[in-house]
């Protein structure tokens, strides 16, 4: 498919300006630019034929099943859309005065009070713009915490070897050294191995509960206190609450500070579709650090201020604004007997899935009932028929499924992540089984097909290790 | 099955080590390492003169699938690193016993290794 730039004629356009009619007025020299900006120049219906050109190429929730393990791609409600579009959220300007946008503090007021009551903090920030970045600002919390206290010696943080990548990596730029923790063979923290590990220069843990083999450690109460114990402050990743929202509450697991990522759990579009949110809750004890911007005051006085010890904006002005409309939107409408609900329907859509399939063949990482999601691994299939979960993967597109988040957790081998969420229907996921039963069943009959999948695509496999050790990342004019 | 030469000495991490002389050591991962790893895209190499400790990671590799730890065999300090990796991370795939990573010397502590048939034998647990 050809670029913009490459559809581009010049002199076509689709504005046709009015004459000028009053004096011109150039700008003082060394204001302008040199040369044109180059920009392509094209009628306006080839323009939209080029978008929706791109657009059937895409596949989104709304395209078909999207069980990306991880990355929670339930249907996002239109009514969220629609509030966000508001012309008074749309329209308003970030430096304007906090008494003009009134109803603007009003939703970060409300979106917080909701957030707090789920996850049983005692403060919320919508600053970051996605949860790496609330992972960053967590940690940054955690070490001006201990340096507020003059705890200097606190420079490690405990990461659980099937934590999600940015874990390790969020804890490396916050300038901590990060030290993993082995998990055992059914998949729960080692509490032995985090004993032995904790201590007095233990800054903090870093846990996603449910894990990211979609499994709740039961033993979640003794990791929060054995940190504690040691000085130490536990964050939460909050990538997997769609497990236990309005159900099991990371403040109440002994957590202090919690990431939320709105756009997941709270149903606004991403991974391409839009901007994220990675909200931060923090109990007490770390309010007084927040970034600037926290919205204090009371209905029709609501204004914005900065925390007496904070750490400073991690963003400009207050975050995504319109994901957190969409989240508050999307909480409104589920209300206090919907948000659980979504959460034990996504529970029990993870179980369906993991049961039709393990009964038809495949073979689950950890055996016995999943939260969310699950993990299957596809080593002894790999060994035996040389079909991979790659294979499996790129099969399962040529069916019209997105695939299932791969090779991930790194503990797991050929392992395959699927998370349904709670907005497929029971015929989606029966459609799905059916089609991963399908490719089973080709892996020992004819594996060589499968090698060549997708054949449906515009494109089919791309050579990833090319653009690895190649990557070309700038168009040449 | 993967290859294993046997003149070398072997980590259950999948590194392989040489000792060039008492104190001296060549280090580099496993045919069984980047047969598990797959294509490797990227090698981030320690530096000359870094310290690295028998057990923790000294550097780290990257292919398609993940990044992995290397974790030094050996206690000492960094003499050498291979270069040409740099330019050319697909020789790991290609020649792992022959294209190795880092040369350490003044070793003065060393994992507990293992021979070229204990590790065949682990490996074979690790396959199974």
């Amino acid at each position: 498919m050809k670029l913009l730039f490459e559809k581009s004629v010049p002199g076509r356009g689709m504005d046709i300006l009015p004459p000028l009619d009053v004096p011109d007025c150039p700008l003082e020299a060394g204001l302008a630019r040199e040369k044109a900006l180059r920009l392509p120049q094209m009628a306006e219906g080839d323009l939209c034929r080029h978008y929706r050109a791109l657009e059937k190429r895409a596949h989104g929730v709304c395209d078909g099943f999207y069980p990306l393990g991880s990355c929670t791609m339930k249907y996002n409600p239109k009514i969220d859309e629609q509030m966000a579009a508001l012309d008074g959220f749309t329209g308003v300007h970030p430096l304007q005065d906090a008494k003009d946008a009134q109803g603007c503090l009003e939703v970060y007021a409300r979106a917080e009070a909701s957030l707090k009551e789920i996850t049983g903090m005692d403060a919320v920030t919508f600053q970051p713009a996605a949860g790496a970045h609330g992972e960053f600002l967590g940690l940054l919390l955690i070490k001006a915490y201990h340096h507020d206290r003059g705890d200097l010696a606190r420079t490690k943080i405990l990461v659980p070897d099937a934590a999600h990548g940015t874990n390790p990596a969020s804890a490396t730029m916050a300038g901590f050294e990060v030290v993993s923790v082995p998990s055992t063979a059914n998949g729960r923290v080692d509490v032995e191995a985090l004993r032995a590990l904790a201590g007095a220069d233990t800054a903090g843990l870093m846990l996603t509960n449910p894990n990211t083999l979609g499994i709740f450690d039961e033993n979640i109460l003794e990791i929060t206190k054995v940190v504690h114990e040691a000085g130490g402050l536990c964050y939460y990743d909050g990538a997997n609450l769609n497990a236990v929202m309005g159900i099991a509450r990371p403040g109440d697991m002994g957590f202090d500070v919690v990431h939320l990522n709105l756009h997941k759990t709270f149903a606004t579009p991403h991974g391409g579709g839009g901007p994220g949110s990675g909200a931060v809750g923090v109990k007490a004890l770390l309010r007084d650090f927040l970034p600037d911007g926290q919205v204090v005051g009371e209905a029709g006085n609501y204004r914005f201020e900065r925390p007496k010890k904070s750490v400073g904006r991690v963003k400009e002005f207050y975050g995504n604004f319109g994901v957190v409309v969409k989240a508050l939107c999307y909480m409104l409408s589920l209300g206090a007997e919907g948000v659980p609900e979504a959460a034990t329907g996504a529970v029990l859509n993870a179980n369906y899935l993991m049961h039709a399939l393990v009964e038809g063949g495949y073979e689950a990482a950890v055996p016995g009932i999943c939260m969310h999601e699950f993990v299957l691994t596809l080593e002894k299939l790999k060994h035996e028929t040389g079909v991979s979960a790659l294979d499996v993967a790129k099969a399962m597109i040529d069916r019209g499924i997105h695939p299932p988040t791969m090779y991930f957790p790194l503990i797991v081998h050929e392992a395959l992540m699927l998370e349904p969420t709670e907005t497929e229907s029971r015929e989606t996921l029966d459609e799905c089984a059916k089609a991963m039963l399908d490719i089973l069943k080709e892996a020992h009959t004819a594996p060589e097909t499968l090698h060549a999948c997708p054949v449906t695509t515009p494109i089919g496999r791309p050579d990833e290790v090319k653009a690895a050790r190649n990557p070309v990342l700038k168009y040449e004019f | 099955m993967a290859h294993v030469p046997a003149e070398l000495l072997y980590t259950k991490s999948h590194e392989w080590v040489q000792f060039t002389g008492e104190t001296t050591a060549r280090v580099g991962i496993t045919d069984f390492a980047q047969n598990s790893l797959g294509d490797i895209v990227f090698v981030n190499l320690p530096a000359e003169g870094d310290g690295v400790t028998a057990g923790e990671a000294a550097c780290d590799v990257e292919s398609v699938k993940a990044v992995a730890d290397i974790v030094s065999p050996v206690t000492g300090t960094v003499t050498a690193a291979n270069n040409d990796l740099e330019s050319a991370p697909e020789k790991l795939n290609e020649s792992p016993y022959e294209a190795w990573i880092f040369e350490v010397s003044d070793i003065s502590d060393r994992e507990e290794l293992l021979d070229a048939a204990a590790y065949e034998a682990f490996c074979a647990t690790e396959e199974a």
